[in-house]
């Protein structure tokens, strides 16, 4: 199982490290990471296995958006399943 | 790695556009509750309810958070009411309805649905008596849903049920009167009304279905009218393409969820329901899409035309996005629930009769519409007779979900909150229908060749 994680929002210094270490502390496996700073817009799409998370997949969701407010990016974490069906036939 | 402007797309759709799954309902069967005695059914049922709808909706809840989609209604249909009063002995059929509240509150869904009678071609022992305490039950419970179907394209039109049903709008409305007449807004009068339908106020659970399902409908006019504006000068035909690969999108949203939620409490996956279903909130309306395509108001010549476009590339779209697709599919009308119609309706463009012919090309019928609190009983059976009709010849679901807004007039607004909006009274004609409705009898089945 993997989940597709989004962060969009200003460019500040840490964004990825500071996502990343959510993942790590979860203990969810970063398995791709894209990444792009167009003038001043940050996005980033990281794409990871949770099926060895440490806890639900709510508190990663709740972490992530969390850390989204404190940084004031919009992060969202879902499930690839979604993208998959809607976007593949 | 997935495509970004997928990811992108899907995000915004949600964030930005309303698009959500609208209600997860599970259908259930209730015919293994019958009993002579009504407390032992109200036992069986309550019983039987909240064991399979235990988990509902933490289920829901759970989905919502993996896929980051809102799922906003977890709903329950059942097996027509009716059928469980003929099987007592004179049982009361308000002890059923409390009986029904009191199952929604225990297993937290938003809406049950089915204290309905099937009297297309006539009445059999429980039905009058259910029918005739629908008024009395829906003043009294907040979350249960009433349905009655008068006339099948197969049997005809029932017009000893339509006369009745004028009757029992009216009093369901007089009996809330205090409460914005809200009774009526979870009364539905149908013609072909389907079995496997996940919405209210129709849904019931039809004895062709299995003890235990899960259906799942979809809602997404913001997604749609969005994909038409960044299209200002395609063809009519560029326009249908746009809206079919759209309403694929969204379709395999809800099959997927449909999937998981089957997965997770262990019944079997129903059908998808692919609907436009509008909502009060701005960007997430049906009359918007109309006027999306070029329209100035929703209501105006050749509104029609553009929902018959609409209804029939949603349907296109889904289909193949879907194993199995039923219910009501198409795009929904409902009045006091589409910005849009309001705003129409308040600037008298869109008129009743407007939204009859609209029925005729789109799902379901005349929805959500306030009337004047004076509509005497027999005009409300009228109006009821022409949607039946309409449903009947073109072998299609029509409704009417009606509201008389006792003690208002034209001009006057009745907000039900919520879901259910803000209804502006509408205008109806003014002349009787008394002798007609007055009538009785059936309105025989429609020929099905000779078609002109």
């Amino acid at each position: 199982m993997k989940a597709v994680i989004t962060v969009i929002g200003h460019d500040t210094v840490g964004i990825l490290h500071k996502v990343s270490g959510i993942c790590a502390e979860k203990n969810a496996n970063v398995i791709e990471v894209t990444q792009s700073v167009l003038q001043d817009l940050f996005a980033m799409f990281m794409l990871v296995d949770i099926c060895r998370l440490s806890c639900d997949f709510s508190e990663l969701s709740e972490s992530l958006t969390a850390l989204g407010k404190e940084l004031g990016l919009s992060i969202h974490v879902m499930h690839e399943d979604i993208f998959n069906s809607m976007h593949r036939i | 790695m997935l495509n970004t402007s997928d990811i992108l797309e899907t995000i915004r759709m949600i964030q930005d556009e309303c698009l959500d799954i609208r209600t997860i309902t599970m259908g259930i069967s209730l015919l293994d509750c019958c009993a002579e005695d009504m407390n032992t059914v109200c036992d069986r049922v309550y019983d039987k309810i909240t064991k399979k709808a235990e988990k509902l909706v933490a289920t829901g809840e759970q989905i919502e958070t993996e896929y980051g989609i809102p799922i906003i209604n977890k709903r329950i249909s059942i097996t027509p009411a009716a059928m469980l009063v003929s099987a007592t002995r004179g049982g009361d059929p308000v002890k059923l309805a409390h009986t029904l509240q009191r199952a929604a509150e225990a297993t937290g869904v938003n809406f049950i649905g089915g204290f309905s009678a099937l009297v297309h071609k006539g009445f059999s022992a429980g039905d009058e008596a259910l029918i005739r305490a629908i008024p009395q039950a829906l003043a009294e419970t907040t979350n249960l849903c009433a349905s009655v179907n008068v006339g099948s394209t197969k049997a005809g039109i029932n017009m000893d049920a339509v006369r009745l049903m004028g009757e029992i709008v009216r009093e369901a409305a007089v009996l809330t009167a205090d409460n914005q007449c809200f009774g009526p807004a979870k009364l539905v009068v149908l013609c072909n009304a389907p079995e496997d339908n996940p919405f209210m106020a129709g849904a019931f659970h039809g004895v062709g279905e299995p003890d235990c399902e899960v259906h799942v409908g979809v809602s997404g006019p913001g997604v749609v009218r969005s994909a038409i504006e960044k299209y200002p000068d395609a063809s009519i035909d560029e326009l249908a393409n746009i809206i079919k690969r759209t309403a694929f999108k969204i379709t395999r949203m809800g099959q997927l969820v449909g999937t998981r939620a089957s997965g997770m409490l262990g019944v079997p996956f129903g059908i998808v329901d692919l609907s436009l279903a509008p909502t009060p909130a701005v960007g997430d309306s049906v009359a918007h899409i109309l006027e999306g395509m070029g329209l100035s108001v929703c209501g105006m010549h050749g509104t029609t035309a553009a929902l018959a476009l609409l209804n029939d590339a949603v349907k296109k779209g889904g289909v193949m996005a879907s194993s199995s697709v039923g219910g009501l599919s198409g795009a929904f009308i409902p009045v006091s629930e589409d910005a849009g119609m309001i705003d129409a309706a308040v600037s008298g463009v869109l008129s009743i009769e407007k939204l009859e012919a609209m029925t005729a090309v789109c799902s379901v019928g005349l929805d959500m519409i306030v009337i004047p609190g004076d509509t005497p009983a027999s005009t409300i059976s009228a109006i009821i007779a022409d949607e039946a009709a309409i449903g009947m010849v073109n072998s299609k679901t029509t409704a009417v979900r009606v509201i008389p807004a006792i003690g208002k007039q034209e001009g006057e607004m009745l907000d039900f909150g919520g879901l259910f909006g803000v209804g502006p009274v509408m205008p109806v004609r003014g002349e009787s229908a008394e002798k007609f409705i007055a009538r009785g009898g059936r309105i025989p089945a429609p020929m099905q060749s000779l078609k002109n």
